[in-house]
């Protein structure tokens, strides 16, 4: 019994260290050891996977994975391995594989590579962390780390732009995160140390209190809404897109953007309790937040000519989805916001993959340069095509059945105009994401390319390191749609952990 | 009780170093370091795990009721460790600081062993006899430590620090003179017992405030410190702005603790805590606009001396919050002492490889120097309060005692001053991710320098992991109100 005690507390340390390590490793290494640097991140992510494959493997076996030290007077670090964090930490660190191939390839021969790759490795180590914390003190630690680790990559070419773009990112960010700390410790005044909890854990507070505990989500919601890039908050978002196309992917999909999404869902799942948030009346204007980010992010996105400030609009208003799901009461819209939080992950990873090569291959930055090059790059135009037809919702791709599940839990959960917003926001996805497939696809390319980086050759329409893991995230935004049906989908996830926030509670 | 009798070693030992320092060749006082700071680190660590009770060991012929004694009580042991783990860095960061030979050397080996000497008398004094005498030797090697590169400029400095430290010593004195004309005592347990709530004692408590007001330099009474403290060499200014301040906010901390329960002292600590509360913006500010690294960072502990004073709000007898204020101020204490001294030493770096220290020099400066900004990050981290540095947990402290008195208004003072702090630092940050000039300056110094910063800088950003642990070690709630 000892051992297996042990063993549950040593495997979240060991996926947290596993890039945490590796990342201090690569800090110390020249910038010529190309080839140490890559084995060491490729076998990081590897090892990683390997532990969270573990977890989920113990999970489903009753094996209860918690890490439990002294932090604060009457707060610990808690690191725990419960369904919720388990979902967000197997998208994190399957999505970081992949952008940690991609990084590899884009990064070849550009310099500061070990500081980028050990800054890279630390971001990852504060998502995890995010993911598996256990209460809001730990939450909040790696919170904040994760802001700290990604200023050095937004502003990793240190031009002007990036420099401006770094400034807003940590005035955003560093200003959230206080916002956030006052949330957390006027919470903790009044209610002592928060642990996660399915079902919440602030019903039995004094009924009067419950004006406080309104104001304190106002607060949480407003500290983390900044990195979920909810209007008005989210205006760092489009600017931040001049980093590097794996920051890019790092920002919008595996890291920071998700970190806000997923503080909102601990905050009202697992803090303040579904029902408990419905009683007081803080979803309504929580899901209207959400539903206003949606379309302001959809109709912002229609008027961008640049493609990732497109595309970056975009995630402003898909990441809102997850939040509208949230706010939706009733366990359908649940599974709706928990399964896009990895449905856009997977697709919105792609999509700034595809971003990438058309940059390095071709040196396309615009809509308007993008005709015809579904002929000279059909791989990567593909897997494009399956991104944009995913976040438009059709089926068999991962979006359509994160939106069908949030318009029926919209419906369940008695707003019919959340069903509208949905409805509207899909019409204007396809609106900004159809005629990019179009001039890809159909139009006539020019004589030439804006600037020709990689030249073609058979068979391989760019660099390998490039292509793969823009192919595999197509692949998984395709088969996450298509099998959600079996248990192992994150729909089936979502499903189980959408029951334990409602069992028991008197809920419906 | 033998080991008592290592309490006076504590303060023997480094005079007895600094003299060794003096008379000997320059070559011979450098050998002398690694060996002098193992002796003063075993008396530390002998003085630390002497026991439960606090140490007393009676100077001299003078027993109670006049008190003239040295005391340690576990903050005590955590103040001497503090000292030894800051010369730990900053005693091979100025071998390798200083030029062999060099003239400003041969004055900072001897200066460097008496300010220890002073600081460690100022922790172990419990009477105001020994604060008085241990303040007059700190300011001796303090003064003479800010001039020693000779320059102009250091030499006003210097002068202008001379001035501080004998008004704030006459005021000191008039202090003493007051209350041991009253009471015929001068030790604070004594004193404690026997205060009655009389005009006489509360002035006198009012001019011992002023006067270490003005040794810590808390705003208004901080025009000594940017000069002196930005202007110094680097080691110096590592030693003065981590542990010199540090000497006289302890004893303070200590007379507050003696001397407020007899008497209404509510006012006087909201009025530091006001004062403080400038000295945070107002710190922060100037620091936003300084054209130089070091006057930037100096201007840092303008404002992080805010933070010391802040919890004089609640540190009132019989108020809620109290305890957390005081286990706020001392983890505040030890945070800044690691954390700008690291921050010193990793700036010190940055501007010895361009030969000056203003901000368009130091353009790729940070980039040749990977290691010291990361330490000066590191630091900054702290600073600005975020987990899990030492500097957060003294923060996090700070707000519940804010909660627990149920004053907002701190709260929003407290998260704006890390959101400035967060400002200035990134200031220098942001250097390292310039494209770098071509290259052609000085070749980066020995690398002991920027790992003496870096290790600093480890402690003070984890420092809060440990600060559960170091808490209830400290037991602070046993020495509040002088109950001991």
């Amino acid at each position: 019994m000892a051992h297996a005690l042990s063993a549950s507390a040593l495997l979240p340390l060991l996926t947290l260290l596993s890039s945490f390590v590796a990342g201090l490793a690569i800090f110390l290494l020249r910038e010529q050891q190309a080839r140490l640097r890559t084995t060491l991140n490729l076998g990081a992510a590897l090892v990683k996977l390997g532990c969270v494959a573990a977890m989920l493997w113990g999970t489903a076996h009753g094996v209860h994975y918690e890490l439990r030290l002294p932090l604060l007077p009457g707060n610990d670090l808690l690191l725990r391995a419960d369904p919720l964090a388990l979902l967000f930490v197997t998208l994190s660190a399957g999505l970081w594989l992949l952008t940690t191939v991609y990084a590899i390839g884009y990064l070849e021969g550009s310099p500061h590579r070990s500081r980028f790759f050990g800054f890279f490795s630390l971001c990852v180590t504060a998502t995890v962390g995010i993911a598996m914390a256990g209460n809001l003190v730990t939450f909040f630690l790696f919170y904040e780390l994760l802001t700290l680790a990604t200023y050095p990559l937004v502003v990793h070419r240190g031009t002007p732009q990036a420099l401006a773009a770094g400034a807003r990112y940590l005035a955003y960010t560093l200003g959230g995160g206080a916002v956030l700390l006052a949330g957390i410790v006027w919470l903790q005044a009044l209610a002592g140390p928060v642990e996660f909890a399915a079902g919440g854990v602030l019903r039995a507070l004094d009924p009067a209190q419950h004006g406080a505990l309104a104001a304190i989500f106002a607060v949480l919601i407003a500290g983390l809404g900044v990195k979920a890039a909810l209007v008005p908050l989210h205006a760092w978002l489009p600017q931040a897109m001049v980093a590097p196309a794996p920051v890019s992917a790092l920002l919008h999909a595996v890291a920071v953007v998700k970190a806000g999404a997923f503080g909102i869902v601990r905050v009202v799942y697992e803090v303040y309790g579904i029902e408990f948030a419905h009683t007081l009346g803080l979803l309504l204007p929580l899901a209207a937040v959400a539903a206003v980010t949606i379309l302001f992010g959809s109709l912002r996105a229609l008027a961008q000519d640049d493609l990732k400030r497109r595309l970056a609009y975009s995630t402003v208003s898909q990441v809102s989805y997850i939040v509208l799901g949230t706010a939706l009461f009733g366990p359908i819209g649940t599974v709706g916001g928990l399964v896009h939080l990895v449905h856009q992950g997977v697709m919105k990873i792609t999509l700034f993959f595809c971003a990438g090569n058309y940059a390095e291959t071709l040196g396309i930055h615009r809509v308007s340069e993008m005709a015809g090059v579904g002929r000279r790059m059909p791989w990567t135009t593909a897997a494009f095509s399956v991104g944009a037809l995913g976040m438009i919702g059709l089926p068999p791709v991962a979006g359509f059945v994160s939106k069908w599940h949030l318009g029926l839990g919209a419906i369940d959960a008695g707003m019919p105009w959340a069903l509208a917003v949905l409805l509207a926001s899909s019409l204007l996805n396809a609106a900004y994401f159809l005629p990019i497939l179009r001039t890809a696809w159909f139009d006539a390319p020019p004589p030439h390319w804006p600037h020709e980086h990689i030249a073609a050759r058979p068979g391989a329409e760019t660099s390998r390191w490039l292509l793969w893991p823009t192919v595999a995230g197509a692949i998984l935004a395709l088969a996450a749609g298509s099998s959600a049906s079996l248990p192992g989908s994150p729909l089936g996830w979502a499903q189980m952990i959408a029951e334990r926030e409602y069992a028991g509670h008197g809920g419906r | 009780m033998t080991e008592a009798a290592l309490l006076p070693l504590a303060v023997l030992l480094p005079l007895a170093l600094g003299a060794a320092a003096f008379v000997l060749p320059e070559a011979a006082a450098r050998r002398l370091l690694a060996p002098g700071w193992a002796a003063m680190a075993a008396v530390a660590a002998a003085i630390a795990l002497a026991g439960e009770a606090p140490l007393r060991y009676a100077l001299g012929a003078w027993p109670a009721p006049l008190g003239i004694e040295l005391f340690a009580d576990r903050l005590t042991q955590a103040l001497l460790l503090l000292a030894v783990a800051v010369y730990a860095a900053v005693l091979p960061y100025a071998r390798a600081y200083f030029t062999p030979g060099a003239q400003q050397a041969r004055l900072f080996w001897p200066l460097a062993w008496l300010l220890w000497a002073g600081l460690n008398a100022a922790f172990l004094a419990d009477d105001l006899f020994n604060q008085f005498v241990a303040l007059e030797l700190l300011g001796l090697a303090a003064v003479g430590l800010t001039a020693i590169s000779g320059l102009p400029a250091a030499l006003a400095a210097a002068l202008r620090y001379l001035l501080a430290a004998l008004i704030g010593t006459n005021l000191f004195l008039l202090a003493v003179a007051l209350l041991y004309g009253a009471s015929g005592v001068l030790s604070l347990t004594a004193l404690a017992t026997m205060l009655v709530p009389a005009p006489y004692a509360a002035l006198a408590l009012a001019l011992l405030v002023i006067a270490l007001a003005l040794k810590t330099a808390l705003a208004p009474l901080h025009f000594w410190l940017p000069p002196a403290h930005g202007g110094a060499a680097t080691p110096v200014s590592a030693l003065l702005s981590a542990l010199v301040i540090k000497a006289s906010f302890a004893i303070l901390l200590r007379q507050w603790l003696a001397l407020a329960p007899a008497l209404e002292v509510a006012l006087l600590g909201h009025l530091l805590a006001a004062l403080g509360a400038l000295a945070i913006v107002w710190g922060s500010v100037l620091a936003l606009v300084q054209t130089r690294v070091k006057m930037l960072v100096a201007y840092s502990t303008v404002a992080q001396v805010g933070y010391l004073f802040l919890p004089f709000a609640w540190l009132l007898p019989g108020a809620p919050g109290a305890g957390l204020a005081l286990e706020a101020s001392v983890l505040q204490l030890i945070a800044h002492a690691l954390a700008k001294a690291a921050m010193f030493l990793a700036a010190g770096c940055l501007v010895l490889a361009v030969g000056r220290d203003d901000f368009d020099a130091l353009h790729g400066a940070a980039a040749r120097n990977p290691v010291a900004i990361f330490a000066f990050g590191l630091a900054g981290a702290s600073l600005i309060g975020l987990p899990p540095s030492a500097g957060f947990a003294a923060k996090w402290q700070m707000l519940h005692a804010a909660l627990a008195a149920g004053q907002w208004p701190w709260v929003l003072l407290l998260l704006a001053g890390g959101l400035l702090t967060a400002a200035y630092v990134f200031r220098v940050l942001k250097l390292a991710f310039l494209p770098a000039p071509a290259a052609g300056d000085a070749p980066p110094a020995s690398p002991a320098m920027p790992a003496a910063a870096l290790a600093l800088a480890l402690a003070a950003a984890f420092g809060g992991l440990a600060a559960a642990p170091l808490l209830a070690y400290l037991d602070l709630g046993a020495i509040a109100w002088h109950t001991r």
